[in-house]
């Protein structure tokens, strides 16, 4: 059982918990595939979908998994709210509050929004991305996509490629995939790995070669555009061409090997067309599992009495 | 401290061993396929779980009878339900298969016990949002009683009148346990 009131990060949660809100994802995702693509499970809630950052794919997703299970939801976006006008981030969350909201899905630049915010409502916060701190529903998606696709976690090698230290997305990553049995492989120039994640159980590769040999997943991290010249990487240029995933590359990994981005692709940047859109890639079915698996933590969180 | 020795102590009662519930399943594979002049266009769709395995019985049966096999489908009735808002613990959500178009089939819903009927009413509409059937009948191996909704059993295995302080279970091998139905008396003391 899911005892939480809000979801703000995997480094919380138990195995068990993750196993949990995967296993209810399945059965949400079967709903998608039907004509009616709707269950009244959650009808009368309201969701306040609460972004500080620009995102479409996120949004748009909690968006539809909310539609999907009943609940209405208000898309509250900074530039048009009174934020803008100088409004305190907890007034604006206790404003949502009072219009009736019972999930407040946060997306902030700062690490630890969504934690303060939990703290101080009673509605159930939802982390949709805090800094460089976690994208807890993205990993959860990866690991329902391998889970799906590999018919386990446990054991397999799974290769995390790019900008780690910056990424929400692969410290989520790391948590849940190894609390859930793999050996997770962190590939990427010294720049971009932060020293103190060895030691923590991952394998750190500063050879793009070594890092995908036998791999069972390869996950690919999406490069800003904004951090080129800035000491981490020389240029795009010189990123992709040590660090792309190409069609050569891939082949180093295992015959079955899948490959995952989060979204949106920088194409010939960090991965290639070929790879993307290749009979191995699952980027596409990553954003339909995250569908299912937003709509598995709404529906879990939705039971917790408070 | 006398008491919860006495009065604590729950009374199980075995209402139905492994030969009962098996005439049982047996007269109701004979009714069903009576009641709808043979199996043409007839697919069972069991509640999960305790229907599940009762309904994969029955199409065992029936194939025994009628020499043809017939659908069977699972149903999970977790999105459904009318007490979620209720619940302390959310409903662990199982599979749904149902992989046949229940649109215009007659459909057999299977469950173990019919007691409130809020299950069933939940049933009713997961199965809807599947398709339309042609029309919908339902068999259960135990009725208990205590009715909330008007819902009613085309076919029953055994009517067992209980009291609301009791509870009723059916064991089946499918869940390693030996086949018996049992009726609890709840610890009423307080």
């Amino acid at each position: 059982m899911l005892n939480r009131k809000d979801l703000l990060g995997i480094k919380e949660l138990s195995k068990d918990e993750i196993n949990l809100i995967l296993d209810t994802a399945a059965g949400f995702k079967d709903v998608l595939g039907r004509d009616i693509k709707k269950v009244p499970t959650l009808r009368g809630k309201t969701a306040v979908n609460l972004f500080f950052e620009p995102s479409t794919r996120t949004r748009t997703s909690f968006e539809l998994a909310a539609k999907r299970l009943s609940t209405d939801v208000i898309n509250f976006s900074v530039p048009t709210s009174s934020v803008v006008k100088g409004e305190s981030l907890i007034d604006t969350a206790l404003t949502v509050q009072a219009l009736g909201a019972d999930f407040i899905i946060i997306r902030h630049s700062s690490a630890g929004v969504p934690h303060l915010l939990a703290k101080k409502l009673r509605a159930s916060v939802i982390n949709a991305g805090d800094g460089t701190n976690e994208h807890p529903t993205q990993a959860l998606l990866d690991a329902f996509t391998i889970r799906e696709k590999k018919g386990r976690i446990e054991g397999l090698e799974i290769a995390i490629v790019g900008d780690i230290i910056h990424s929400r997305v692969a410290k989520s990553n790391i948590y849940c995939l190894t609390k859930l049995g793999a050996r997770v492989r962190l590939i990427g120039p010294p720049t971009l790995i932060p020293e103190e994640i060895r030691g923590t159980g991952v394998e750190v590769f500063h050879d793009m070669e070594a890092g995908l040999k036998d791999a069972d997943v390869v996950i690919m991290l999406r490069i800003q555009m904004e951090r080129q010249g800035k000491g981490f990487f020389p240029s795009t240029e010189e990123y992709s061409k040590n660090w792309g995933l190409t069609a050569e590359r891939f082949s180093l990994a295992k015959d079955d090997a899948i490959v995952m981005h989060p979204g949106p692709m920088n194409r010939g940047i960090e991965i290639t067309s070929e790879i993307a859109d290749g009979p191995r890639s699952v980027i596409l079915e990553q954003v339909t599992n995250g569908l299912a698996v937003r709509m598995a933590v709404m529906y879990l969180l939705a039971g917790v009495k408070r | 401290m006398r008491g919860r020795f006495f009065y604590g102590v729950k009374m199980p009662k075995e209402l139905m061993n492994k030969k009962d519930i098996d005439r049982a399943l047996t007269r109701i594979a004979h009714e069903i396929i009576e009641k709808n002049k043979g199996i043409e266009r007839l697919g069972l769709v069991g509640i999960q779980r305790g229907g599940v395995h009762l309904a994969r019985r029955l199409a065992s049966k029936i194939k025994d009878i009628e020499k043809k096999d017939i659908p069977v489908g699972l149903l999970d009735i977790g999105f459904y339900r009318d007490d979620l808002n209720i619940r302390k613990e959310q409903p662990v959500i199982r599979k749904t298969e149902v992989p046949f178009e229940v649109t215009d089939l007659k459909i057999i819903l299977v469950d173990d016990v019919l007691f409130t009927g809020r299950s069933i009413r939940a049933a009713l509409d997961a199965l809807i949002d599947l398709g339309r059937p042609a029309a919908i009948q339902l068999a259960v191996l135990i009725d208990r009683g205590h009715r909330e909704l008007p819902i009613k059993a085309d076919y029953v295995g055994k009517n067992i009148p209980t009291a609301l302080s009791e509870t009723v279970e059916v064991h089946l091998e499918e869940e390693g346990l030996e086949d018996r139905v049992i009726l609890e008396k709840v610890d009423t003391e307080r």
